[in-house]
């Protein structure tokens, strides 16, 4: 019997992760390449109902012919494309990443998911411990150097922002993942409250003259909590319960709802603790909302408690 | 929206540069017509997006500073949200987005001028204007007029941008009540054989038409038109040319990706951004040969069937500014820009636009975004801007020296060209010295001198070197070791280096080098556009690492911090999104290298 050679499908392309060979729709991103092959990286200001802006760089690959490495999140795959997610120099910038913005920004909000690739990246972490580094100096260094030294390093510390009842605005926590703005802006509301203000490290998420949210053009529809990665844009309810101390998602529960508000059917997921709505989102994968809101389904759940 | 609204003056300001509203719907008066129909939209305020920076830059020109009033007016006027126009102006460092006197004095302590008495100005001009509430002075990263440092830029409340050099007490006094010196001081340009880029630069006069085609001027672009775009691709690329604004990319590859694009609507852009500290060259070509730049764009207009230009020339350069404004005006009414030109079927007009500030839209990308409206922030590549560049569109974008090249191309042939310089460098570079050289200047030689004999030709140095800054801030520090390196791409690329901008700025023993490092490093903190974590954070961690050994605070981790410095270089060169980030961290590696830092060798 002759042997019929079966090209792929045009709308799929070969590509190579990590040594292995595997397929792809064409017009994919790496990332979603390397999901699809279930080699999952870190992300941070990537987000599926958004467009990539690629600025956090914590998803950096190495890419063969590519002189820079490059972000998973936004380069498009092209055929025979050879990409390394774990080389000695992606893991250096993935770790120096995380280090550079742990010392400069309160993370303590992350998700665990992040939290686990922060401490597989650390340095002392056993993945590092076969690089091909020329000496062995690294090894005395002591292991969050940037409060080692006298001078204090640069951070992005300052007081939170709590100008009324629906959310608060904690810049302490925020990496400039310009996803908020992105939400605000032509991804999701269309709405433009927010931008990236200044310039370098004294970039900022900002109104027009820091002007406080309700003189701004904010509707507070809250989609900018909704794609939030630090926490540095939270819920009152849940600032207020933490602040004192009483944040415990363990005694939560989540309900799954629609919104009665008009006739869109926005899904709702009520975050309820001590039978109080403590928060509300919508989920990122459902085909109406796409993760957004607006400020009746986000905010008006007060009826709902009336006893 | 606040409910600020625009003095007088400054709505007069935004329209002459955006003429009067037409409706109640663009900021105008409210007429009973505006009452039954909307005007505007989405589309229009697309349209319209790419004024925003020169209205900005008008208020803050008739104001000395963008008030919330005046922001209003011009989000009004354009139909862009207040928090994006803020974020825009908020970019800059022309703009002020805060109150402040109406005179600012922007003295340049980078690296050159601070070699040449800029501290000693600053302490000058600062007791001077002490206490006087009109005037506030401000340090500026380098003004590009290295050559004649130290440098001062003026900015003026309703009056014009000036720039200052060389300055000292008495001209910035004169100057701060508008008597400039009668003449500016050009800078000095040397060479050592044929030129074909400075020869016009100083023995004629820049403002007239007829000057510039007496001597060769206009010649090239009737010899385009007759030989046809291809063709003239073709000789480019035989010309082997590669791009003087530092990536060194060759530019008949640009010019024919461009040329070959689907998309017939296209772009030629003129990246006249020249702020790499040290750098001074295309402002000398901008202020001493402008036309020379309008044809080569216009030739390149034709040869890639672009019908629109735009010349980007930093803020910090308004001689230069209105010396090619002028010149499109002036080859617009000869018929040599426009329709028809040269009574052909080939249209072009150029658009002249000016920076505010910002180091990083010398960068292709960046600059796109500012021309469009944008925070000048640089887009992921790929696409490229041949593909995708100005208005999402095709776009051949070139270095002002680069173009500079152009009109000889087309007149001699490329093949002609490739006689001058080496193989793989071909024609004639511009370079920049200054610092301790006797002759600081711009020196047009051939590819392929060497080093050493460029600093002989320049009269060699004020005493002894102990370094050599090359290729400038983004470049590196050579040792006397170095002075037989050929000056050519190839040759710099082997040792490792680049040739960047053209900056050669040597350095005497007894220069404090943990402060020369200090202030490259501080350059990029303050330049970096702060939209990627490695560049954003990293350039301000190096700096941080290199204040705590310049002040000897812990000679124990001397080690330590150099551990440092290395993993930021690599993270930033490797995770960076642009070349500023990738380069950020180089010129302090090559300090480290030849132990010019932290007290060991």
């Amino acid at each position: 019997m002759s042997k019929t050679h079966l090209e792929l499908p045009s709308s799929l392309i070969e590509i190579e992760i990590d040594g292995s060979v595997v397929t792809a729709p064409k017009g994919s991103t790496i990332l979603e390449a390397c999901r699809g092959a279930g080699a999952e990286q870190p992300t941070l200001c990537y987000l599926e109902n958004l467009t990539p802006v690629n600025t956090c760089r914590v998803c950096v690959v190495e890419v063969v012919g590519s002189r820079a490495l490059v972000p998973a999140c936004s380069r498009p795959i092209e055929p025979n494309m050879e990409i390394s997610t774990d080389s000695e120099r992606v893991r250096h910038s993935r770790r120096m990443v995380f280090d550079l913005l742990e010392s400069s920004v309160d993370l303590s909000l992350v998700d665990d998911s992040t939290r686990s690739w922060m401490e597989r990246y650390r340095i002392d972490s056993p993945s590092d411990d076969d690089s091909t580094e020329p000496s062995g100096e690294r090894v005395d260094r002591v292991k969050s150097y940037h409060v080692s030294h006298p001078v204090l390093p640069a951070t992005v510390a300052q007081p939170v922002k709590i100008e009324d009842d629906l959310y608060i605005r904690d810049y302490a926590k925020c990496i400039l993942c310009y996803k908020c703005v992105e939400a605000c802006g032509p991804d999701a509301q269309n709405t433009f409250a927010i931008a990236v203000g200044g310039r370098g490290f004294e970039s900022r998420i900002t109104t027009e003259f820091d002007v406080v949210l309700p003189d701004s053009a904010c509707v507070y529809c809250g989609n900018c909590i909704g794609v939030c990665p630090t926490g540095a844009l939270m819920f009152k309810s849940e600032f207020d319960l933490r602040a004192a101390g009483r944040w415990d998602e363990s005694s939560q529960t989540v309900t799954t709802t629609v919104c009665s508000y008009c006739g869109v059917g926005c899904n709702l997921e009520l975050t309820v603790q001590d039978n109080e709505i403590v928060k509300v989102t919508s989920p990122l994968d459902h085909d109406v909302t796409s993760g957004h809101l607006c400020i009746k389904g986000r905010f008006g759940y007060q009826h709902v408690q009336n006893r | 929206m606040t409910t600020d609204r625009a003095t007088a003056t400054e709505r007069e300001s935004v329209d002459v540069v955006l003429g009067s509203p037409d409706s109640g719907w663009s900021g105008g008066a409210r007429a009973s017509s505006d009452f039954h129909i909307a005007r505007g939209g989405f589309h229009q305020a697309q349209q319209n997006r790419n004024m925003l920076l020169p209205a900005l830059l008008a208020l803050q020109s008739s104001a000395g500073w963008i008030s919330p009033g005046g922001l209003n007016y011009v989000s009004e006027r354009l139909g862009v949200p207040p928090a994006e126009a803020y974020g825009v102006a908020s970019f800059y460092a022309l703009l002020s987005t805060e109150l402040r006197p109406p005179r600012a004095l922007y003295v340049c302590d980078d690296i050159a001028c601070a070699q040449i008495g800029a501290e000693q100005l600053i302490s000058d001009v600062e007791s001077f204007v002490l206490g006087d509430p009109e005037a506030i002075v401000i340090r500026s990263p380098c003004l590009g007029q290295c050559d004649k440092a130290p440098a001062v830029f003026l900015q003026t409340a309703g009056g014009e941008d000036a720039a200052v050099a060389p300055a000292d007490l008495s001209i910035v006094r004169q100057a701060v009540i508008g008597n400039f010196p009668s003449t500016v001081h050009p800078s000095d340009t040397f060479g050592n054989g044929p030129s074909f880029l400075l020869h016009r630069v100083g023995e004629i006069d820049p403002t007239s038409i007829a000057a510039y085609r007496a001597t060769g001027g206009y010649k090239a672009l009737p010899v385009a038109l007759e030989a046809g775009p291809e063709s003239v691709v073709a000789e480019i690329k035989a010309s082997r040319i590669r791009g003087r604004g530092g990536a060194a990319f060759p530019m008949g590859f640009k010019w024919e990706a461009v040329a070959g694009a689907d998309d017939p609507e296209r772009y030629v852009v003129c990246n006249a951004d020249e702020s790499e500290p040290g750098t001074f060259k295309d402002r000398v070509l901008l202020e001493g040969d402008p036309f020379s730049i309008i044809e080569a764009m216009t030739i390149a207009g034709f040869a890639v069937s672009a019908s629109k230009g735009f010349v980007y020339i930093r803020g910090e350069y308004p001689l230069a500014i209105s010396r090619i404004e002028a010149a499109v005006a002036q080859a617009e009414e000869s018929g040599l820009l426009g329709d028809n030109v040269y009574g052909s079927d080939f249209s072009f007009r150029i658009q002249v636009r000016s920076g505010a500030g910002a180091y990083i839209c010398g960068e292709e990308t960046a600059l796109f975004n500012s021309i469009e409206g944008f925070r000048g922030e640089p887009r992921n590549k790929p696409p490229f801007p041949t593909q995708s560049g100005l208005f999402g569109k095709p776009t051949a974008i070139n270095n002002v020296e680069t173009l500079a090249n152009v009109s000889q191309i087309v007149l001699q042939g490329g093949e002609k060209f490739t006689s001058i310089g080496t193989a793989e460098s071909t024609g004639t570079k511009l370079f920049c010295l200054s610092g301790a050289v006797e002759k600081p200047g711009v020196y047009e030689v051939e590819f392929g001198m060497t080093l050493g004999e460029l600093l002989e030709i320049a009269g060699g140095a004020k005493g002894e070197i102990a370094a050599i800054l090359l290729g400038g801030a983004a470049g590196s520090f050579i040792g006397l070791d170095a002075v037989d390196l050929p000056l050519t791409f190839e040759d710099t690329q082997a040792a490792g280096l680049s040739l960047g901008s053209g900056v050669i700025m040597p350095f005497l023993v007894g220069v404090d080098f943990e402060a020369v490092v200090q202030r490259i490093a501080s350059f990029f903190r303050d330049e970096s556009c702060g939209q990627c974590v490695p560049c954003r954070v990293g350039t301000v961690r190096q700096e941080e690492a290199l204040h705590r050994i310049a002040s000897g605070r812990n000679p124990d981790t001397l080690n330590e911090e150099f551990v440092l410095l290395d993993d930021l270089d690599r993270v930033m060169r490797d995770a960076s999104i642009c070349g500023l980030g990738q380069t950020a961290g180089t010129a302090v590696q090559s300090a480290i290298g030849l132990g010019l830092i932290g007290g060991s060798s």
